[in-house]
C-alpha cells in the first residue's frame, strides 16, 4: 500500500521543484519600463536587473566544429565585455546570457535548435554559421518575431525571402562571387577554369556566382565538379580536371576539404592555381594543404582586421583568451554588438521593439562599418583577397572598397571635428577670466567628446591655450 | 589514356582504404553477427594516437621507420584496449538480447567515442606531419606514391593474414565454432568469452593500422573522420558479402573503382546531365543491384538464421 504512494509523491515533489525553478527564472524579468527623465539630482531607486538571453547557433560537433566553436567564443567574448561594462537599457541593468546551441551544420538540426531557442524565448539570435542551416531556421525566427543576425551565412537567399528579422554582417555570395570571378579572369589571367563545390547552400551558391562572373569577364568554365562537406578523397574529380588543362581551379566550400584538395591536386601533378572563398580562408587550410598551399588564393569579405579601427585590439584580446582566430570570430563579435547597439537605441530589449532599430544600424565594427540595406544585407561589402606566402595568408588587395572609404571618411570627419572644437575651446579660453575660462574649457571639452572620440587632444589644445594666456 | 590509368589507380587506392577498414567490420560480423558501427571510430582513435606519437617523436632524431613503428605499436595497443573495453562494457551484457539492442548500442558507442576524441584532441583538424617518404612512380603518365603502394600491399597482406588465421589455426577453428553456434562451442570446451574478446582485439588492431594509413595518405586527422569512412567500409563489406574476409577486400576495391570511374566519366558519358555529385548514387545503385541478385553479397555465403 505505502509503496504505491512513492511514485506519486516523487512526482509531486518534482513538480513542486519544477514550479519553483520556473518561478525563479521568470521572477526577475519584469517588463522594462520606459526611463523616467530625471531632472533633479535625486538619488535614483535601485535598478532592477534584467537577464537578456541571446541565442547562438553554430556546428559544435561534426566536421566544422572548429569553426563553430570559434564563432561561439566570439559571441561569448562580446557578451562578457558587455556584461563587464554593465549596460543599462530601459532603466534596468542588463545582464546578457548566451544560449549556445549546436546545429552540426545539418539543415534539419538547424530548424530543431531554432525551435528550441524560440521556445526558450530568446530575445535575439546570432547565427547560424552555415547558409544551409541559416536559411531554413530564418523562417522559424521570422514567424516568432525574433531578430537574427548571422556573421557568416553568405548565400543570397537568406535575405531574399522577405523576412524582416534576417540580417547579416558579411557580404553575400553575389558580391563575393562577382569579385572572385573577376579576379580569376583578370588578375590571375585565367582563360579556362574548373569549378568544384561541396553541394552545400554556401558552396553551391558561391560557385554559381563565380561561374556567372567568370563568363561575364570573358573566361571559360571547362568543367564543374562536385564533392560533399565530409569528403577527404578528391583524386577522381581532380584527375578529370587534369584532363581539361585549366588555369584556375575554384572551390566553393570549407577549409577541411579545400586543404586536402590542394594537396592532392599537387601530388596528381596539376599546374593550375587554386582559388577559394571565405570558407577556405583559414590557417587550417594551410595546415592541411602543407607545402602545396604556397601561392594559392582565397577571399574574405571585409578588409583585414588590422586595417580596421579596433580590429587589432579585438584580434589580440581574442587570441589571448581563446587562441588563434579561425575564421568568422570578428564577424560574430560584430553581430552581437550590432544587435545590442539596436537595443540601446530602441531603449528596450524586447524583440519587437528593437527589431526596427537593427535596420537603421550605423555601427563601426571591427570588420566593417555596418549599415544594412532594405533586405538586411550589409551595405557596401568590400572583398579582400589573400595569397599564401611562406606558410601564411598574405593580404593582396581589397576590391569594392566602399567600407574602407567610409572608414577613412569617418576618420577625416573626426579629425575636422577635433579641429573645430579646439578652435571653439581656444576662443572661449581667450575671452574669459580664469574661472570662467575653466568652465568654458570644460564645456568645450564636453562638446568635443560628443563631436568625436578625440576629446583628449581638444582638451590638451585648450590647456595649451590657457597656458599661453 | 594516362587519365584512365590514373582513375584506375585512384580507385584502387581508395578501394584499398575502404578494404582496410572493411576487414575489421567483416571479421567481427563473421564471428558474432554484430555490425560494430563503432569500428570507424576505432580507426579514428588509431589515427589520433599515431599522430600524437609521431608529433612527439618527430624531432627526436630517430629514423622515420622507427618512429612509424613506435606510432603503429602505440596505436595498436590503445585500439586493442579500446576494442576490448567496448566489448566488455557495451556488448557482452547484451549478448543474449535481441539483435537490435547491440546494434543501437554500437551506434551509441560510436557517438561516445567521437565526442571523447573531441574532448581529448580538440575540434581542430590535425595535419599528419609529412615524414613518410613520398616518392612518386610514373606509370604511363599516371602517378602513384610509395605510400599508396604500401596501402594496397597492406590491404592484401592483412587479408591473407586473416584468412590464414581463421582457416588454418587452432584459434581460428575456435572462432569459426563460436560463429556457428556459441552454445555448442562452449560445450566442446571453447571459452567463447575469450574468443569474442580476441576477435574484437584483432579487429581493433586492424583498425589502428587502417587509421595510420588513412591519416598519412590524406595527411588529415579529425575526430569526425571515422564516421564517413565507417559507413563506406560497411557498404564495401556488404557489397562483398559481410562476414567474408576476401569479400571485404573485393567489395572495397570494387566500391573504390566505381566511385572513381563514376566521378571521372559519368559527366562526359551523359553529356553533363549527371555530374560527379552522382558518384555516391552510382555506388549505391551497384550495391542495390548486387543485393537484389545476390542477397548475401558477391562472395558471401548464405548465413543461416541463428535460433
Amino acid at each position: 500500500m505505502s509503496y504505491s504512494r512513492i511514485p506519486s509523491m516523487t512526482f509531486a515533489i518534482a513538480a513542486a521543484i519544477a514550479m519553483i525553478g520556473c518561478s525563479q527564472k521568470e521572477a526577475p524579468k519584469p517588463v522594462p519600463a520606459p526611463v523616467p527623465v530625471v531632472t533633479a539630482p535625486v538619488a535614483p531607486p535601485p535598478k532592477p536587473e534584467v537577464t537578456v538571453q541571446l541565442g547562438h547557433v553554430a556546428p559544435l560537433t561534426g566536421p566544422q566544429a572548429h569553426l563553430g566553436k570559434d564563432n561561439e567564443n566570439a559571441a561569448r567574448m562580446a557578451i562578457d565585455e558587455l556584461n563587464g561594462k554593465g549596460l543599462e537599457i530601459g532603466g534596468a541593468k542588463i545582464k546578457f546570457a548566451l544560449v549556445a546551441e549546436d546545429d552540426q551544420a545539418v539543415p534539419m538540426q538547424g530548424t530543431i535548435v531554432a525551435q528550441k531557442l524560440v521556445d526558450a524565448k530568446v530575445n535575439g539570435v546570432i547565427g547560424h554559421l552555415n547558409s544551409g542551416t541559416t536559411i531554413p531556421a530564418s523562417k522559424i525566427y521570422f514567424d516568432a518575431g525574433i531578430p537574427q543576425i548571422s556573421g557568416s551565412a553568405t548565400n543570397p537567399k537568406y535575405t531574399q525571402q522577405g523576412f524582416t528579422t534576417a540580417f547579416r554582417v558579411m557580404a553575400n555570395d553575389v558580391q563575393q562571387g562577382k569579385v572572385l570571378g573577376d579576379y580569376a579572369a583578370k588578375q590571375m589571367a585565367a582563360k579556362t577554369v574548373a569549378i568544384i563545390d561541396d553541394r552545400s547552400a554556401y558552396g553551391q551558391g558561391l560557385a554559381d556566382e563565380f561561374e556567372k562572373s567568370v563568363i561575364a569577364a570573358g573566361g571559360k568554365v571547362a568543367t564543374r565538379e562536385f564533392t560533399n562537406d565530409k569528403a577527404t578523397d578528391f583524386a577522381a574529380i581532380l584527375t578529370k580536371i587534369k584532363s581539361k588543362k585549366v588555369d584556375v581551379i575554384f572551390y566553393g566550400g570549407m577549409d577541411a576539404q579545400g586543404g586536402p584538395m590542394t594537396k592532392q591536386l599537387k601530388s596528381l601533378g596539376l599546374k593550375a592555381k587554386f582559388l577559394t572563398g571565405d570558407g577556405g580562408c583559414t590557417p587550417e587550410y594551410i595546415k592541411l594543404a602543407g607545402a602545396a598551399s604556397e601561392g594559392q588564393y582565397c577571399s574574405l569579405p571585409g578588409v583585414p582586421l588590422d586595417q580596421m579601427p579596433g580590429g587589432k585590439a579585438f584580434g589580440d584580446a581574442f587570441t589571448a583568451k581563446y587562441g588563434q582566430i579561425q575564421l568568422y570570430a570578428p564577424y560574430v563579435y560584430d553581430a552581437v554588438m550590432v544587435m545590442v547597439d539596436a537595443m540601446k537605441r530602441a531603449n528596450s530589449v524586447e524583440s519587437a521593439k528593437f527589431l526596427p532599430e537593427i535596420g537603421k544600424t550605423d555601427y563601426q565594427g571591427v570588420t566593417a562599418r555596418v549599415q544594412f540595406d532594405e533586405k538586411g544585407d550589409l551595405k557596401g561589402g568590400a572583398i579582400s583577397l589573400y595569397q599564401v606566402k611562406d606558410g601564411k595568408w598574405e593580404y593582396r588587395e581589397t576590391i569594392g572598397g566602399a567600407p574602407v572609404e567610409m572608414a577613412k571618411e569617418a576618420v577625416k570627419e573626426a579629425a575636422t571635428a577635433v579641429k573645430d572644437a579646439a578652435v571653439v575651446a581656444g576662443e572661449a579660453a581667450k575671452d574669459a577670466m580664469k574661472d570662467v575660462a575653466k568652465e568654458g574649457a570644460k564645456a568645450a571639452a564636453d562638446m568635443t567628446k560628443s563631436a568625436a572620440d578625440a576629446g583628449k587632444s581638444a582638451a590638451e589644445t585648450t590647456k595649451a591655450a590657457i597656458e599661453k594666456k | 589514356m594516362d587519365i584512365f590509368i590514373q582513375q584506375i589507380i585512384n580507385g584502387l587506392v581508395l578501394g584499398s582504404i575502404y578494404a582496410l577498414v572493411a576487414l575489421g567490420y567483416t571479421m567481427v560480423y563473421g564471428i558474432m553477427g554484430l555490425i560494430n558501427f563503432a569500428h570507424g571510430e576505432i580507426v579514428m582513435i588509431g589515427a589520433m594516437v599515431a599522430l600524437t606519437v609521431v608529433k612527439l617523436l618527430v624531432n627526436s632524431g630517430l629514423p622515420v621507420f622507427i618512429i612509424i613503428l613506435i606510432a603503429l605499436a602505440g596505436a595498436v595497443a590503445v585500439c586493442m584496449a579500446v576494442g576490448y573495453s567496448i566489448e566488455r562494457i557495451a556488448y557482452r551484457p547484451l549478448r543474449r538480447a535481441p539483435k537490435l539492442a547491440p546494434l543501437i548500442t554500437a551506434i551509441g558507442v560510436s557517438i561516445v567515442l567521437q565526442n571523447l576524441a573531441m574532448l581529448i584532441w580538440g575540434r581542430n583538424y590535425h595535419a599528419f606531419p609529412p615524414i613518410l617518404p613520398d616518392a612518386q612512380f610514373d606509370i604511363y603518365g599516371a602517378t602513384i606514391t610509395s605510400l599508396q603502394v604500401t596501402i594496397v600491399l597492406i590491404a592484401a597482406l592483412m587479408m591473407a593474414g586473416l584468412i590464414v588465421l581463421i582457416h588454418r589455426t587452432r584459434l581460428g577453428r575456435a572462432m569459426r565454432a563460436t560463429s556457428e553456434n556459441p552454445l555448442i562451442a562452449q560445450l566442446m570446451g571453447v571459452n567463447i568469452n575469450q574468443i569474442i574478446s580476441f576477435t574484437f582485439v584483432i579487429g581493433s588492431a586492424l583498425a589502428a593500422v587502417a587509421g595510420l594509413m588513412v591519416s598519412a595518405n590524406y595527411s588529415i586527422v579529425h575526430f569526425y573522420m571515422g564516421f564517413m569512412l565507417g559507413l563506406k567500409a560497411f557498404t564495401a563489406a556488404v557489397l562483398g558479402g559481410i562476414g567474408n574476409i576476401a569479400g571485404a577486400v573485393l567489395g572495397g576495391i570494387l566500391l573504390g573503382l566505381i566511385e572513381s570511374l563514376g566521378a571521372g566519366y559519368i559527366g562526359d558519358l551523359t553529356g553533363g546531365f549527371l555530374g560527379s555529385h552522382y558518384q555516391d548514387v552510382f555506388a549505391f545503385f551497384v550495391l542495390i543491384c548486387v543485393l537484389i541478385f545476390r542477397p548475401s553479397g558477391l562472395v558471401g555465403e548464405k548465413i543461416s538464421e541463428r535460433a
